[in-house]
């Protein structure tokens, strides 16, 4: 990591700054985020690819994995829906009420993710205010994959509203009127000219939901019963390892959640960086 | 009688605050007529009213004798030209073209055959062929409003609606682009309102003009006449150049002081008045004359021409007067002055 550019490096404005830059972003980068993971990885290495690959086929790994991440999935495609919603109404409305509704929104963002797990749990139990209702409809929630949905659409919420209304609000209200004169009703306004221009916003909203759901720990164990092979997320079957001082096993677990994330994050970056990139920002 | 778009005394209020103070205007079809006045005169509003996104509080709009509320957006069949383009920027340049028409309903939706066959001859039209694949992101402002001019020409408007449609651009662009919208014209034939604030765009470019200030129409009529013959003292002093020097009225004669400076023949009231009068009416003549007399302030050029500015005693404000090549004063002479040619306002008889 050396500070000094090397000649083939182009010095990208005559404003000086480049070097010292890069070489903080790298040592800050290494000292977070690369040489933990770095050790996560040599952790888990270190039992050798016969016992690697048992702890990652065994049932109760694969389960948690598909929970984690399906569960995850469908969260992210609720917070896109209904986060969108969520920025309309803020960008485009005008009502009593709004600054709170706005700031209500970061509240995922600031509670300890435990007081949020532990209030969605109270409410969606089989006696709670909405878990009670729900039940006689025959639909249980909370110590459910039902109950992870639910938590992972809490923490994930505040991500695509805020992508998303940043870019709701430099939307011109004439290119709305153009189509409106030009006969788009507003079902078609809305489908061809308002929601292709947010799109890449939401995209990115999904993608930052998405992976924060992948990484979460503290809500979901309370609502979600971590019945092992049913409700046990990832996260908690690592810590489950960690309590048997099964390190080795526990940074498998670890080391498959790392490359799956980084491996579905890194294709949604490239499949939307091309969509901002033929929309001309960025 | 055939009237493309009527106006009829159409008032608009911002909350407390008029907009428009009852105008109205009749437009013939195939006119071409400019909505020319200072910002906040209220031309972009009546543009507004007109195309139906705002709604008037008072007075009617008519297309063709049909009263414009009983028509949908869709049915008022608008072509509308935004200053900042408004273009559909996730489309490329033949989608956006094609958008008025795509969005008919599927009975009145021409064959997308026939679409393209439309979306080529438009692009033809505005001399944008070969860039139909680019997204608007990759044009020049100049080529971003020829598009948006072609999406709404796609709809076969009834009227042409154009709001500053070159004053996001440069001058060299927008003079290209003045000639060009004329030719568009004579060859479309639409019926066109334009809005400007550049009187140099308007005269050049209209059948005729609407002058507005404050909400109101000052004056509507050729170019030659709102210049040549200003209805009221705000036309005289916001088209062209003008001279304004307060004078008494007396007997036919324009007084400043004692000194008559014009007759006004035609006038035969008594009191003070407004004399306007532009820089090239005025002669500039070896002092110890009748009329007017001032020392010579300072010579600029203005483009082709070069200009005095003169120190009248008993004015506030220095005269400017254009030189012809063969005179040049001194800074600091005494020379005479004749008024040649000058509009009076003041106490009619």
């Amino acid at each position: 990591m050396q500070t000094a550019a090397a000649p083939r490096w182009r010095q990208p404005s005559i404003l000086p700054g480049f070097g010292l830059a890069l070489g903080v972003t790298l040592t800050a980068l290494s000292l977070v985020v690369l040489i933990p993971l770095a050790g996560l990885v040599l952790k888990a290495a270190s039992i050798g690819p016969a016992e690697f690959l048992a702890i990652a086929r065994a049932e109760r790994t694969v389960a948690a994995l598909r929970l984690s991440f399906g569960a995850s999935f469908l969260a992210a495609l609720v917070n896109a829906g209904f986060g969108m919603l969520i920025a309309w109404v803020l960008v485009r409305y005008r009502f009593p009420g709004r600054r709170m509704v706005d700031a209500a929104v970061d509240l995922p963002f600031a509670m300890p993710t435990a007081v949020a797990g532990i209030a969605l749990a109270a409410i969606y139990a089989p006696n709670g205010w909405i878990g009670a209702p729900l039940d006689t409809l025959g639909l249980k929630v909370a110590y459910t994959p039902l109950g992870v949905v639910v938590a992972l659409v809490f923490i994930g919420l505040p991500f695509v509203v805020r992508t998303v209304q940043p870019v709701l609000e430099e939307i011109e209200p004439e290119v709305e009127e153009a189509a409106a004169l030009l006969g788009a009703d507003r079902r078609r306004t809305i489908f061809t000219v308002i929601l292709p221009s947010v799109f890449p916003a939401l995209a990115t909203g999904f993608v930052m939901a998405f992976a924060r759901a992948v990484g979460e720990y503290g809500s979901v164990i309370f609502i979600a019963g971590n019945v092992p092979m049913v409700s046990e997320i990832a996260p908690l079957l690592i810590v489950i390892r960690l309590e048997q001082f099964d390190y080795a096993g526990a940074a498998v677990v670890g080391v498959l959640m790392l490359a799956a994330s980084f491996v579905m994050i890194l294709l949604l970056n490239l499949l939307h960086g091309g969509l901002r990139r033929r929309l001309g920002h960025v | 009688m055939s009237v493309a778009v009527r106006i009829e005394a159409v008032t608009k209020l911002f909350g407390p605050f008029p907009a428009l103070r009852g105008v109205s205007l009749e437009v013939e079809p195939a006119e071409l007529v400019a909505l020319l006045g200072p910002s906040g005169s209220g031309k972009t509003t009546l543009l507004r009213v007109i195309a139906g996104l705002e709604e008037q509080n008072g007075g009617r709009v008519l297309f063709d004798d049909i009263e414009s509320h009983r028509l949908s957006l869709r049915d008022r069949r608008i072509g509308f030209v935004f200053q900042h383009y408004a273009l559909f920027r996730h489309m490329t340049v033949a989608d956006n073209i094609a958008y008025g028409l795509k969005a008919r309903p599927r009975r009145e939706r021409p064959s997308s055959e026939a679409i393209r066959q439309r979306v080529g001859q438009l692009l033809d039209l505005v001399q944008l062929t070969g860039l139909e694949k680019r997204f608007p992101g990759q044009l020049s402002g100049g080529q971003r409003q020829r598009v948006a001019l072609a999406r709404a020409l796609a709809i076969e408007p009834r009227v042409l609606l154009l709001d500053e449609p070159f004053g996001a651009l440069d001058a060299r662009v927008r003079k290209d682009l003045r000639q060009w919208l004329r030719d568009v014209h004579r060859r479309t034939g639409h019926t066109t309102l334009f809005v400007t604030h550049d009187q140099d765009e308007a005269l050049e470019l209209a059948d005729r003009v609407a002058i507005l200030n404050d909400g109101r129409i000052e004056q509507v009529g050729t170019p030659d006449d709102v210049y040549d013959k200003p209805a009221t003292p705000f036309v005289c002093g916001f088209l062209g150049e003008s001279n304004r020097i307060g004078v008494e009225l007396a007997g036919g004669q324009a007084f400043l002081g004692d000194t008559p400076i014009f007759p006004a023949t035609h006038n035969n009231g008594r009191g003070a008045a407004d004399l306007f009068v532009r820089p090239q009416d005025v002669r500039m003549e070896p002092p110890g004359g009748q009329g007017l007399a001032g020392v010579v302030a300072a010579v600029r050029r203005h483009g082709a021409i070069r200009r005095a500015e003169v120190a009248v005693a008993g004015l506030a404000r220095r005269l400017d007067v254009d030189l012809p090549s063969a005179i040049v004063p001194a800074i600091g002479e005494t020379v005479g002055l004749k008024i040649v040619r000058a509009t009076v306002f003041g106490p009619s008889a």
